[in-house]
């Protein structure tokens, strides 16, 4: 199986055991490749994302490659890694957020509910709606406190009452008690927490299925972070989230599936690019890692 | 000297040397000198006109018509309607191709294609062609040929808003730059559209910054004197600017100053001082303006 002494060979065929075409991707293939890559089966877990083959790479320089597992539904799936590993530019394939910069191409398939998020006929307009994200540094517009929340049903063309809907999405994002008196102040004025908080309040305004968070605790304090770990785990409930942190305590904290990435050297030496060496339930990633690149780093030897 | 002394003439940091301190004034005076010689002969050239200009100053100046018959009893209202009216249509013709152009050059245009980085190019270029180059390439396309307006208003400020064009291009592309892109990204990744996030974010972020471009750019255009000597503005004009932008001669300000200082009458040559009185009264509340705007909205990322 996937854990003998070689950690390359191990590694790839984690990665890329199955370079199965998409069009034989059934029920079956589905459970070999999980059984392949050292994972136990989906028991009744429904994968939300499906990975395949996945690679980027900024004119034609790869960042990252061979991209190969599920996230499932209803869990936090934490990408970690040194960096450079390409971790952060594989969440943004997942909302095409890769889009915005012209250079970078996506190959594999990133199938959402077994559709492919880069086929010709979708719209990354579309997969942003369902897909939110939270970026690493707070990003509120220069806008009040409830603009910023009714910004996204706004330009969704969402009906109903906006008072109602930014309540909501206050009282989701644990902000509610300590805004509501203020809501038509701007949200510069709030600290960072808060407006990381504020972020994912609005994130969450348009009824997202899924939450991207970009190392969203990265720019804050320590008890900041604690708060938004803890929303992140009342948020599970509702949401699937995927999160890439550089805090390893963070990922072993909040995620139920951990995906230890690393920096490969190429042939000839020339571009580092970004590998998953393991993916597997956080607790077993990091108390009995199958590779030991992974225990190295979770263990704090290296990185 | 015991050894106690010795110990206490030593400081602890040395003091600097006489050359040092001399150096260190010298440049400063140099410096103060530059200041100095740019402040006084902006100071000399207002106090002057003032003397000249100050006592023609009155309602009466602003509402009666220019005469060289009678200069005592002459007035600039032609002049400065016209000018104002120039502001606004050259305003009017700006601030939506400029912006468009910028949107445009900022937002969508691939700056890999060779055709959008020669617009770039011409356009830098653009803003440093002297402006009576622009006068000749509104006589030839716009009073006559191509469009064949005539030498009227809307031939003037079409020219002028040609000439101004490209600061504002540039003015109003920083000013989109200068919204970050984490704000875009926060916009496009709740699902809305380029355009909603262009329209909704970044050109409302990038407004103050715009609106400050423009009002620079139209100071610049109120003082341009040799286009509209080419698209004939005409001084000493008897009524005030027709309505209707395309109908009838008009005036501005700038050519009435130098139709004024090239006549014989020194009665007529003091009716200058008074116009760039005027002038600069405007150019002091449009920059005013500019700043203000700046001071209170501009957005602090």
């Amino acid at each position: 199986m996937a854990q003998e002494p070689d950690n390359r060979e191990a590694a790839e065929q984690a990665t890329s055991s199955l370079g199965a075409p998409a069009s034989t991707v059934d029920g079956q293939v589905q459970a070999r490749k999980l059984e392949a890559s050292g994972q136990k089966p989906a028991d009744g877990r429904e994968a939300i994302f499906d990975l395949e083959d996945v690679g980027v790479s900024y004119g034609g320089v790869p960042a990252v490659r061979e991209v190969d597992f599920p996230i499932y539904e209803h869990e936090i799936t934490a990408l970690i890694g040194p960096s450079g590993c390409g971790k952060s530019t594989l969440i943004r394939c997942l909302n095409r957020m890769n889009d915005l910069i012209p250079a970078a191409a996506v190959t594999g398939k990133v199938n959402y509910h077994g559709q492919d998020l880069y086929g010709d006929e979708v719209d990354p307009v579309q997969v942003r709606k369902r897909i939110g994200m939270v970026f690493q540094k707070p990003n509120p517009f220069p806008k009040s406190i409830y603009d910023n929340i009714a910004f996204g049903p706004r330009v969704l063309g969402m009906t109903g009452e906006m008072d109602e809907v930014v309540e909501r999405a206050l009282r989701r994002g644990a902000l509610w008690d300590e805004v509501k008196d203020r809501l038509k102040t701007n949200a510069f004025g709030m600290s960072g927490g808060q407006q990381q908080r504020l972020c994912i309040a609005r994130a969450l305004a348009t009824d997202p299925d899924v939450l991207l968070m970009d190392e969203p605790c990265s720019a804050l304090d320590p008890i900041s972070t604690g708060r938004i770990e803890d929303l992140m785990l009342e948020l599970r409930e509702d949401y699937s989230i995927v999160i890439v942190t550089h805090n390893m305590q963070q990922a072993a904290r909040v995620s139920n599936m951990t995906a230890f990435f690393t920096v490969e050297l190429d042939e000839d030496e020339k571009h580092r690019t970004g590998r998953v060496v393991e993916y597997d339930d956080t607790e077993k990633v990091f108390t009995n890692p199958g590779d030991e690149r992974t225990e190295a780093y979770v263990t704090g030897k290296v990185g | 000297m015991s050894v106690a002394e010795a110990r206490i003439t030593r400081l602890a940091v040395e003091r600097s040397t006489r050359g040092e301190q001399i150096r260190e004034l010298a440049f400063r005076a140099a410096l103060l000198f530059s200041l100095g010689f740019g402040f006084l002969a902006l100071a000399v050239l207002l106090i002057d006109v003032l003397l000249d200009g100050a006592s023609l100053i009155s309602y009466d100046f602003l509402t009666k018509f220019p005469s060289q018959i009678f200069p005592e009893r002459s007035g600039i209202s032609s002049a400065l309607q016209g000018t104002l009216y120039l502001m606004v249509l050259t305003a009017v013709f700006i601030v939506p191709v400029g912006l468009a152009t910028a949107v445009y050059l900022e937002e969508y245009a691939d700056r890999d294609r060779w055709w959008n980085r020669l617009i770039e190019v011409n356009i830098q270029n653009l803003a440093a062609v002297p402006s009576i180059v622009y006068g000749i390439l509104g006589l030839t396309f716009i009073v006559r040929g191509a469009l064949d307006l005539g030498a009227v208003l809307l031939a003037g400020s079409l020219t002028l808003g040609l000439l101004v064009l490209p600061v504002v291009i540039v003015v109003a592309r920083e000013a989109i730059r200068a919204v970050p892109s984490s704000i875009r990204e926060g916009s496009l990744a709740l699902g809305a559209t380029h355009w909603q996030t262009i329209w909704k974010q970044t050109l409302p972020g990038a407004l103050p910054g715009i609106a400050t471009g423009v009002i620079l750019a139209l100071s610049r255009a109120i003082g341009e004197t040799a286009p509209l000597i080419l698209v004939g503005a005409i001084a000493f004009v008897p009524f005030n600017p027709d309505p209707n932008p395309a109908e009838g001669q008009y005036s501005a300000i700038p050519i009435t100053i130098l139709s004024s200082v090239s006549n014989p009458d020194s009665d007529v040559q003091a009716l200058a001082s008074g116009a760039i009185i005027v002038l600069m009264a405007i150019l002091l509340v449009m920059n005013g303006g500019a700043v203000y705007l700046r001071n209170r909205y501009e957005q602090k990322w």
